[in-house]
């Protein structure tokens, strides 16, 4: 029975583990970044006490949140060498510039301009200060540039050639950089995360309104995230059209496994909507499906064949039925976000956006779907692409690290214990934070005194959080 | 050219090497010199005096790692499953000290957890560090390219003294740090505990210096044959003065001169280890040489990196000087 937890078995549930709660962090802290320079913009330019109040209030939510991102990213970057080195050693030479560069360029970026963001408006006056809220904003998306460069190359690799011991050898920069999938994936997870942090910020600012409709803070929260919803959401349904049409092109497995197309269809494919994947019989039970429909999706004509999963050998087949879910979890819920966003415009072009209380529960009950949407496409992504580490050239069982099954074993425990109690942690007190107005002065500290009820606290609480602002307000 | 690309390469990675260990440092040491600290002022004036330099630091790690991944993959594909427990340790402790940064501000009942996480996850970070000192010092068994030892062949005496050394003598730097960022009491303290850490520091770099040698014959060819054996003469003559300047700067009260001459001595011994090693990237076998990416690899990060490591060191240095000066307890933005 130990047999099933082989040292590659573990070393994969540790990698989709670690990465899936790094993601987490900055699919929230790109959106944030972005969305506390235009606060701030927007408070240097209107003077109107409403954005600074926002952008205090984000800009301490932002804090915890990247703060994970960092060291769970910090987990990631060692990962490549402790578990997958015979990967590492082959891809060093194609993928170790790329990581470096976002190292050097964006990494230091955030680092460097973060502690002026966060603690410096006064020592260095609003000019500078707004120069380096923008600059963590840009370092967090060429972070993003740098590493879906990385991973689109190990999807859709170009521009190398292969040496007498294995290793990929840089050829061609551009085209490594500029993969094939490289473009579709950069802006399709960018507006992932514009959307993650458009609907926490939304169901935030709703969950305020719910208890007080007068609050301006929350009005301006609810309405700037609905704008971003209805923008962004068609924005990425029409990105995501491209990026499967993309896959197919150089990745036609995934596709099939996707569309849940164990056989082949020579004159049009129908979209199977809902079914149950019988991963022994090769086959969807119960699908309900429109005819044709997938081929008219994907190649844009009714009757275009599509080969299916019975003409690719089993040992080169990706898990059918994780690929299937995620993805249709993914496009619900991204039509789901659209729902949200057309029945705000709606509201809003009524003059009743504040009014619906419906609207809000919605909006609240939609507030996490963004990181939900964003691992399920991970899931997709990645599982759809085993058994592969790079993309038909490096299988994964051939990219292990020669550790030993109880060592993985033991570090992937400790990682698994770790991260639900400080990840867990963290999570509440953000959600505490939120659950706060904006007007709240000082987020946080003033729980403990509730809770505690000690009168001698409430006084060292609140003298040390009098000093504590000073910038905040 | 293949020869001269891949050495300016391994002083960069130095160099990256040794700013980390240099600036973390003294940020780890804050953390393993916690526990000391009598009031809640105190501890937050602690904490404040790295908060918005502690991300920048611990950055430095990351383009260890990185940069290593990039021109050396061969070395980080066999030190990273080498040192597979270690790392992971130290990966799980900067978890913990990392997140206390924000999380004690925003808690009041758990707030000692997080104090305690803080200083565990400093001292566990520089143990484990110091212990993947010692084991690459040892030296890591290679057999076609890849790590062949066992999963706890980094356990020996020797990494256990390497792991201490590391505490006590980031402890000394944060201590000398804190001289530098603190007033009255806390800074007087801190002077008495630079004066016990800097002996402590002293007595295991000599300690770590004496057994270095029985690790591995070459070492003790490589400091008493040229050009090994000027540095072996310049080093610790070097040491000395250092030591000096350290405890005379404690003596007087100096506020800056303890600092400086702390990280010359932490320079000091990465020279001493720098000259150990070469030309080995993994000693005993694996060369710099061996282990570097194909040219095309080495050229087009060097391009970047020649302007951007300097443009990082002057954001970085405005970074410091915007929190110049002593830390205000009252200041801060939680
Ligand atoms: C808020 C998040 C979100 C939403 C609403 C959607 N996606 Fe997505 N999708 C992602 C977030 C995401 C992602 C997390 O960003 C992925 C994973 C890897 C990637 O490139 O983007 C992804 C991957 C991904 C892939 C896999 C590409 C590949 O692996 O080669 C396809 C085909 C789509 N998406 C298509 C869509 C469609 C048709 C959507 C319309 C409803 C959609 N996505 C909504
Ligand atoms: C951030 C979002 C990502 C998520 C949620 C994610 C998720 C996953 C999952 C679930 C697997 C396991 C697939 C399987 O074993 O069946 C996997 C594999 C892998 N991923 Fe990702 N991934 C992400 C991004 C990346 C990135 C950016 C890289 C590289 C830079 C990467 C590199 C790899 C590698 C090398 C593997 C193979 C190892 C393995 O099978 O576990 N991933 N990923
Ligand atoms: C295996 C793949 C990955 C590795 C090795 C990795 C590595 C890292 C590291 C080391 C950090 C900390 C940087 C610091 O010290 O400041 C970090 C943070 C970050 N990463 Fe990742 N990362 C990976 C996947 C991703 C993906 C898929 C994205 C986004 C598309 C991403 C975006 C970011 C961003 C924006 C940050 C800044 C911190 C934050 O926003 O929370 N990373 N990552």
């Amino acid at each position: 029975m130990l047999d099933t937890f082989t040292a590659e078995t573990l070393a994969r549930i540790q990698f989709a583990f670690t990465i899936s709660f790094h993601i987490i962090f900055p699919a929230f802290s790109i959106g944030v970044a972005s969305y506390l320079a235009v606060l701030n913009g927007l408070w240097l330019k209107t003077r109107n006490q409403t954005y600074l109040q926002l952008f205090n209030y984000w800009k301490k939510i932002f804090a915890v949140a990247f703060g994970m991102g960092v060291v769970s990213g910090i987990v990631m970057s060692y990962q490549f060498g402790t578990n997958w080195s015979v990967f590492a050693e082959k891809t060093g030479p194609v993928l170790g510039p790329l990581m470096a560069y976002e190292v050097l360029s964006a990494f230091f970026l955030e680092a460097g301009f973060l502690g002026v963001a966060l603690f410096g408006r006064e020592r260095v006056g609003d000019k500078l200060h707004m120069f380096a809220v923008a600059m963590v904003a840009f370092g967090t998306l060429l972070s993003a540039t740098w590493i879906l460069s990385v991973n689109s190359w190990m999807q859709t690799p170009a521009g190398y050639s292969i040496n007498e011991l294995g290793q990929f050898i840089p050829e061609d920069w551009w085209q490594i950089v500029f993969n094939p999938s490289f473009p579709y994936r950069l802006v399709h997870m960018v507006l992932a995360a514009y959307l993650t942090t458009a609907l926490v910020v939304g169901g935030v600012g709703a969950l305020h309104l719910l208890r007080n409709k007068a609050d301006a803070a929350a009005r301006k929260m609810f309405s700037m995230a609905m704008w971003m919803l209805i923008i962004v959401a068609p924005l990425q349904i029409t990105v995501g059209d491209f990026h499967g049409i993309n896959t197919l092109e150089h990745q036609p497995v995934k596709v099939m496994a996707m569309e849940g197309h164990y056989d082949s269809h020579p004159d049009g494919a129908p979209l199977i909507l809902f079914g149950i994947p019988n991963a022994e019989e090769k086959r969807i039970d119960y699908a309900i499906q429109i005819p044709k429909l997938s081929s008219l999706i994907l190649k844009h004509d009714l009757n275009a064949p599509l080969a299916g999963l019975d003409t690719i050998p089993d040992e080169d087949e990706p898990p059918v039925v994780i690929v299937f879910w995620s993805f249709r979890i993914m496009v619900a819920l991204g039509f789901a976000m659209l729902g949200l966003g057309v029945w705000s415009l709606w509201r809003r072009l009524r003059g009743k956006l504040y009014d619906d209380s419906w609207l809000k529960r919605a909006a609240i009950v939609m507030a996490p779907m963004g990181f939900v949407a964003v691992l399920a496409g991970w899931v997709t992504t990645e599982v759809g692409r085993q058994p592969f580490t790079v993309y038909g050239l490096l299988r994964t069982s051939d990219s292990l690290a020669p550790v030993a099954a109880p060592a993985v074993a033991a570090s992937l425990i400790a990682f698994i214990i770790v991260y639900f109690f400080v990840f867990g942690a963290g999570t509440f007190y953000i959600l505490r934070m939120m659950n706060k107005n904006a007007s709240t002065p000082h987020l946080g500290l003033k729980d403990g005194p509730i809770r505690t009820a000690s009168p001698s606290l409430v006084a060292t609480i609140g003298s040390d959080d009098a000093s504590g602002d000073k910038h905040g307000h | 050219m293949d020869i001269e690309l891949s050495f300016i390469w391994a002083i960069i990675i130095a160099f990256a090497v040794l700013t980390y260990v240099m600036l973390d440092g003294f940020d780890l040491g804050i953390g393993i010199l916690f526990p000391f600290a009598d009031s809640e002022q105190d501890k937050s004036v602690m904490m404040n005096s790295i908060a918005p330099v502690w991300d920048g630091n611990e950055t430095w790690l990351v383009l260890g790692g990185g940069g290593l991944f990039a021109v050396f993959p061969l070395a980080y594909a066999v030190i990273m499953p080498a040192l597979y427990m270690p790392i992971t340790l130290m990966l799980l402790a900067l978890i913990f000290r990392g997140v206390a940064f924000e999380y004690r501000w925003r808690t009041v009942s758990w707030k000692p957890v997080w104090d305690a996480a803080f200083f565990g996850g400093s001292i566990v970070a520089a143990f484990t560090q110091g212990i993947a000192l010692g084991a690459m010092v040892q030296g890591i068994k290679v057999v076609d390219r890849a790590y062949a030892g066992g999963w706890w062949d980094w356990l020996t005496p020797f990494s256990i003294l390497t792991g201490f050394a590391v505490i006590v003598g980031y402890g000394l730097l944060g201590s000398t740090w804190l001289i530098l960022k603190t007033e009255g009491e806390l800074q007087s303290k801190m002077r008495g505990y630079a004066k016990w850490l800097g002996i402590g520091t002293l007595g295991f770099l000599g300690l770590v210096s004496i057994l270095t040698p029985f690790q591995d014959a070459a070492y003790f060819q490589r400091w008493f044959s040229l050009p090994g054996s000027i540095f072996s003469v310049l080093v610790p003559s070097l040491v000395g003065l250092c030591t000096w300047l350290l405890f005379t700067g404690l003596k007087n009260k100096k506020e800056i001169q303890p600092f400086l001459a702390s990280l010359s001595l932490f320079i000091l011994s990465f020279i001493g280890i720098v000259i150990s090693f070469y030309p080995n990237i993994v000693p005993p076998s694996l060369t710099i040489v061996e282990a570097a990416a194909p040219d095309s690899s080495l050229k087009f990060t060097l391009a970047g990196t020649i302007f951007l490591v300097p443009l990082i060191l002057i954001y970085t240095a405005y970074s410091y000087w915007v929190f110049r000066g002593k830390v205000n307890p009252d200041e801060g933005y939680h």
